[in-house]
């Protein structure tokens, strides 16, 4: 055994069958599902280069810890790790310029409980973007997770580490604010 | 059931959530109570609004290829293991592949025949997912689709159309499964790909339909009137059922 593993060391930095049939493996499970991790680092960052580094970040992460993936879903398991890297991307940002951040969202809130601006609006899809990008992070990753990927109630809670009865009361606090924003919307559009 | 009671499950009613006995039980109470109707009707409308491809961010190309190139190394750490691993695996698959193989003289059919088709189901979905390659004859019109496959095919297969239910047709395309080539149909649920495969079964057998799970991905299969299919998609369960009911009900 010992000898096994000096002329392991002694190799250079690949040990190329091994590591091509874990990699294929990795990217099996995960690969098929990158829009997926893609979608939901954007909807929280609410940042479309930021969601491209969390997404990497969140592969590099998911290959290191590959070995825990016990077969299954992987979509709900790569989604977990997406999650927490932006939530880690998010709170590093929030660190550096929590100032900036905090007045952001004071004034997008501002301008949406104004009534002319309000009438403005189309009910279109940009309209749905911004109803969702105002919710609170909470209620919009389970709106996002429940809608665009269609996870069940289950699977919602193992990704964001939540018990069932709070994905139940995010979704459904989630709704209620997107359908007053979209109600205001559809009254403009009728008047 | 009253209407607080309905109000309190209407929204996991709407998210498929309910056992079959209080789904029924809604269902009753919203075809007879017109104030409660109205409000599942704002959860679907809500919904509809939020199943707007253009929502849902696609990953760009580029990252795709940043991936690939970034999750090769395994950290060092981790060699030794992984030999150790592989080694036990190997061994493993060495029995495996015996059984297999002794499997395969036996049965063409049976769940072995499924469980081998289903990978390359598999495959095929994500081929078709990949090479940017969906469709062959992009087209929602089931008009158009049909008829592609005329002279392409030893067949015509069925081509629902079920846009105003939800599942809009995408389109078609060629593909080559289980030592034949087939037809694939792709539908679109909000920015989720389905793509049903199709061809002509080896015997009149009526198959009702069975479920299984790859990788993420759902599967739904079934065989009827002489075709056999196969439907796969990473929507959930409960959707994914949905459009195979719908795709059987509307030939």
């Amino acid at each position: 055994m010992g000898r096994v593993r000096r002329t392991l060391d002694a190799l250079p930095r690949k040990v190329p069958d091994l590591e091509s049939a874990e990699r294929r493996q990795f990217e099996q499970a995960t690969l098929p599902h990158l829009d997926a991790a893609y979608n939901l680092a954007r909807w929280l960052t609410q940042d479309e280069h930021a969601a491209e580094d969390v997404v990497q970040e969140a592969y590099f992460r998911a290959a290191r810890y590959f070995a825990s993936f016990r077969g299954g879903d992987g979509r709900a398991w790569l989604l977990g790790v997406v999650r927490r890297a932006s939530l880690d991307w998010l709170a590093k940002r929030r660190a550096q310029a929590a100032v900036v951040y905090d007045e952001n969202v004071h004034d997008r809130g501002d301008e949406s409980s104004n009534p002319e601006y309000v009438a403005m609006r189309k009910c279109d899809e940009t309209h749905v973007r911004q109803a969702l990008d105002e919710l609170p992070p909470q209620l919009r990753e389970a709106i996002v997770l429940r809608e665009f990927e269609g996870l069940s109630y289950q699977e919602i809670a193992d990704v964001t580490a939540a018990p069932i009865g709070t994905v139940m009361s995010r979704l459904s606090r989630g709704r209620q604010q997107l359908q007053g924003r979209l109600a205001s919307c559809a009254e403009g559009e009728a008047s | 059931m009253n209407c607080p009671d309905v109000r309190h499950l209407l929204e996991p009613y709407a998210d498929g959530e309910l056992d079959l006995v209080r789904h029924v039980e809604i269902e009753q109470h919203l075809s007879a109570c017109a104030a409660c109707a109205e409000q599942e009707k704002n959860l679907r409308s809500l919904r509809a609004a939020l199943s707007s491809p253009a929502l849902y961010h696609r990953a760009p190309p580029a990252l795709r290829t940043r991936i690939r190139l970034a999750s090769g190394p395994v950290p060092h750490g981790r060699r030794r293991l992984l030999l150790q691993r592989a080694a036990l695996a190997a061994g493993v698959l060495l029995m495996i592949g015996a059984s297999v193989t002794i499997g395969m003289l036996l049965s063409r059919s049976g769940p072995a025949a499924d469980d081998r088709l289903a990978e390359r189901i598999v495959a095929g979905h994500v081929r078709s997912l990949q090479v940017e390659h969906l469709t062959d004859v992009p087209s929602s019109d089931q008009h158009t689709v049909k008829p592609w496959f005329r002279g392409k095919l030893d067949f015509s297969p069925q081509v629902p159309d079920l846009s105003a239910l939800g599942f809009a047709l995408s389109g078609g395309r060629l593909d080559y499964l289980a030592e034949r080539p087939v037809a694939a149909l792709v539908y679109l649920r909000r920015s989720h790909v389905i793509n049903v495969f199709t061809w002509p079964a080896v015997n009149d057998e009526e198959k009702p339909v069975r479920s299984l799970a790859r990788q993420g991905f759902h599967i739904r299969y079934w065989q009827r009137s002489g075709m056999t299919y196969w439907a796969i998609s990473d929507l959930n369960d409960q959707e994914l059922d949905e459009f195979v009911h719908l795709f059987r009900e509307h030939p």
